[in-house]
């Protein structure tokens, strides 16, 4: 693994271009820097360098210095130092730069070595690109337009190795195809701590298979599948089913925990075929839990919501939100809004606004389960931090206790996910309130009001207004229930646990009869107060500019793509439920502030 | 411009009598009946269709009667009309194919949006395309007009070359390491 960057700086030569890179770069990183590629298989820049593959060599050489006066020998032509190249060539993964170090990586040499590395590798390696699901994102492939002979020269017999051995439940490999750069091992080594992968056997015959009696079942098998260079390892999920270039991606955010991962959602013709990671060092690096590939799943489900219903009767959005209206004057005074940890930063803001118009006490609903360390954390919500920048909630709904839990919900798939049960609550408030008589109805953002504790009776005793995606006890007890869209089927922002804001796109478009979530909230909002405000990210957000003072100098286009750091230091003293993942650190002191204003 | 008037020569008497004109006809649709014919009766006589014709595109499988084609969609995608779809699909393990992995669930050619190219044919890395001599399509709904695999292969039929890449690549699992 690469040592973090330094900011002592050492200045290197690749290919006659001058630049700086931080001490313990290696020479890949270097020429990356330049724009320079440096073709490699085995190098993963998160993982240990094995320098097992040999594709990326390259030529270094030093100044020649005058062995006495230890100063560079001049040439006189041109006054620059004469460099004494090494008579071999080096593999740049595991060679770091050194000061005035002088790097070739388009010399004859270097040609030469790549067509040899490359005619080895593909001595065995089956001619498959037709079948094979790698093909378009093909790390072979490509290095071998590049470095191929076009024909071979192999007149023996190609090695046998299992053509579909299950690893897993959810990675197949294809031995074959395996050119043993031993990524997936050190990942499973070092990322996951879960070390169930080895190769068997030596030299061509030498097979990648798990331990005896083990299977890579852990919930980062699939970025196994993402950093295999070739085809070796597939994902079962996505296997024959769609070839990569025909597949649209879009960026987008892993909204199964506080953590935001970023991933891009990989589509055709509005519907999505599969979910991959993407780079983000502040975050993610470049990995994604298999939970998370699966979350689109949930888009066709069977009991999504497709059509406005009023009092259990399919409507229109228009009667909807007249009823709504309607609701809203005849319990003036006892209403409460229940917010969304899901929804996102845009939608947060016009719930309070609608809640701030209806004089309502506002509720967030706390999904709180085990974190892995990694890239789950126990704060399955993956935007209470927007709530509280927005100012949806001042501070963190309660939690129910261990041993009061519910089943996990949708969106942290049970049997993918870690098995520790998500206990969801945080309206015990309501409840008390709701017993006494003093909350008549409540509007809910895609909250199950029942699985966040509120008991039959207590439902029974409110009018609900409803817009989520899924039919759940509240949806089919709420007066008015609109459906609305998943978080493929539209834009906006989540602020993870770092407070970073990050950004979500349109995947793909939501189905027939479910509408945006800011377009139904904005007509709520229109109807309780009179005027109208904006129902699309854009405008909408130089309304939060204005009114948020978190985000007073953030505009939602320039966000850059890895997101933006927001000034967490208001909300510090909150006791988040997370523990550490990757990218985070919890303050060190979280109970300090267990009293503060709940 | 000035209108100049033409006198029209008067008609001779064997002008008059029109058998110069007659004779002449039938002069040439004598001719005709003895020349040989450009025309042919159509529906029941068909025209000989030269080599390297492009009429159109249908899958074809090996002599063993494997399909061919392994639902690579390189030629869906390389479709300038966009004609081609396809759904691909995975050979069962216990299949006799099981080998080959990958086969086409669904194979759509719109013919109302082919347009006789051909770089599907020249893009198939498993020869499993050609556009035949079929030339006439026709149908009474769009619905009609779409080529589903099974006609496809219907009019396709077999391809009788000698490659058996793909049972060549059986034998030799097969046969596994043992010849090392």
């Amino acid at each position: 693994m690469i040592a973090p960057p330094k900011p002592d700086l050492i200045t290197v030569n690749v290919d006659g271009r001058e630049i700086a890179v931080p001490k313990g770069t290696n020479v890949i990183e270097a020429a990356r820097l330049v724009g320079v590629d440096v073709p490699h298989y085995c190098y993963h820049p998160k993982l240990s360098v094995s320098g097992n593959c040999r594709m990326c060599l390259i030529e270094i050489g030093m100044p020649a210095v005058d062995p006495v006066s230890r100063t560079p020998f001049p040439v006189a032509a041109s006054g620059m130092p004469r460099i004494n190249w090494m008579p071999r060539p080096q593999i740049g993964c595991a060679t770091n730069v050194a000061p005035g170090m002088h790097i070739r990586t388009n010399s004859p040499l270097i040609k030469d070595c790549r067509e040899g590395v490359m005619e080895f590798l593909l001595i065995n390696h089956p001619l498959d690109c037709p079948i094979c699901d790698q093909a378009g994102e093909c790390k072979l492939q490509e290095q071998s337009t590049g470095y191929g002979r076009g024909y071979s020269r192999f007149i023996e017999q190609k090695n046998v190795k299992p053509k579909r051995t299950p690893l897993g439940p959810r990675v197949t490999l294809d031995d074959e195809r395996c050119i043993l750069c031993s990524r997936c091992i050190r990942f499973c080594k070092e990322i996951v701590k879960d070390d169930v992968l080895g190769f068997t056997d030596r030299g061509s015959y030498s097979t990648l298979s798990c331990f005896p009696g083990r299977a890579l079942a852990n919930n980062y098998s699939l970025n196994t599948v993402d950093i295999c260079p070739v085809g070796a390892l597939t994902s079962t999920d996505f296997r024959f089913k769609m070839r990569v270039w025909f597949l649209k991606q879009t960026n987008s955010i892993d909204a199964e925990s506080s953590v935001g991962a970023n991933t891009v959602v990989w589509s055709r013709e509005g519907v999505i075929y599969r979910i991959t990671p993407r780079r983000n060092d502040e975050v993610n690096d470049t990995w994604l839990p298999d939970s998370a590939r699966e979350l689109y799943k949930a888009i066709h489900a069977s009991d999504r919501l497709v059509a406005v219903k009023v009092n259990g009767t399919d409507s229109a959005l228009e009667f909807a939100v007249g009823a709504a209206t309607g609701l809203f004057r005849s319990s003036a005074g006892a209403i409460a809004v229940v917010g969304s940890g899901r929804s996102s930063v845009e939608e947060q803001f016009l719930t309070r606004k609608l809640a701030d118009a209806l004089e309502a006490p506002t509720h967030l609903v706390s999904r709180v389960g085990q974190g892995d360390e990694i890239l789950i954390s126990a704060d399955r919500n993956p935007n209470v931090r927007g709530a509280l920048v927005v100012g949806l909630i001042q501070a963190l709904p309660k939690t129910r206790v261990a041993g009061d839990a519910t089943p996990s919900s949708r969106l942290t798939n049970g049997d993918v996910g870690v098995a520790a049960p998500v206990r969801t609550g945080g309206l015990t408030e309501l409840a008390a309130q709701i017993d006494a008589g003093r909350i008549k109805a409540v509007v809910s953002l895609g909250e199950d009001l029942a699985a966040a504790g509120l008991t039959a009776t207590q439902l029974a005793k409110i009018s609900i207004v409803y817009l989520g995606t899924h039919a759940n006890a509240t949806s089919a007890v709420a007066k008015v229930a609109v459906p609305t869209l998943t978080v493929f089927e539209k834009s906006g922002t989540f602020v993870n646990q770092q407070f970073r804001l990050q950004k979500f796109s349109r995947a793909v478009p939501g189905p027939v009869g479910a509408t945006d979530d800011l377009v139904v909230l904005a007509k709520l909002v229109a109807a309780a107060t009179g005027t109208k405000i904006a129902d699309e990210i854009g405008p909408l957000w130089s309304v939060l500019a204005t009114e948020v003072p978190a985000l007073r100098t953030v505009t939602v286009a320039n966000l850059p793509a890895t997101g933006l750091l927001l000034d967490g230091t208001p909300w510090a003293v909150l006791p988040f439920a997370e523990g550490a993942t990757l990218h985070y650190k919890p303050a060190a002191e979280p109970a300090a502030a267990g009293a503060l204003k709940s | 411009m000035a209108v100049i008037p033409v006198e029209r020569k008067p008609l001779t008497l064997v002008e008059r009598t029109y058998l110069p004109q007659i004779l002449g006809g039938l002069k040439t649709t004598l001719r005709h009946f003895v020349t040989p014919k450009q025309t042919m009766e159509y529906p029941e006589q068909r025209p000989a269709i030269p080599p390297g014709y492009r009429g159109v595109p249908v899958l074809v499988k090996d002599p063993h009667g494997r399909e061919k084609c392994v639902s690579c969609q390189l030629c869906e995608f390389v479709c300038p009309p966009k004609a081609i779809r396809i759904t691909p699909g995975e050979i069962s393990a216990d299949a006799p194919d099981a080998h080959v992995e990958r086969a086409p669930r669904e194979f759509d050619i719109d013919m109302l949006r082919c347009i006789y190219c051909g770089l599907c044919q020249e893009v198939c890395p498993e020869e499993a395309i050609f556009l035949q001599n079929q030339y006439s399509m026709s149908g009474y709904t769009r619905a009609e007009m779409i080529n589903h695999k099974d006609r496809l292969y219907e009019l396709g039929g077999t391809l009788p070359d000698q490659h058996f890449k793909w049972d060549k690549k059986k034998a030799a699992e097969v046969a596994g390491n043992a010849g090392h």
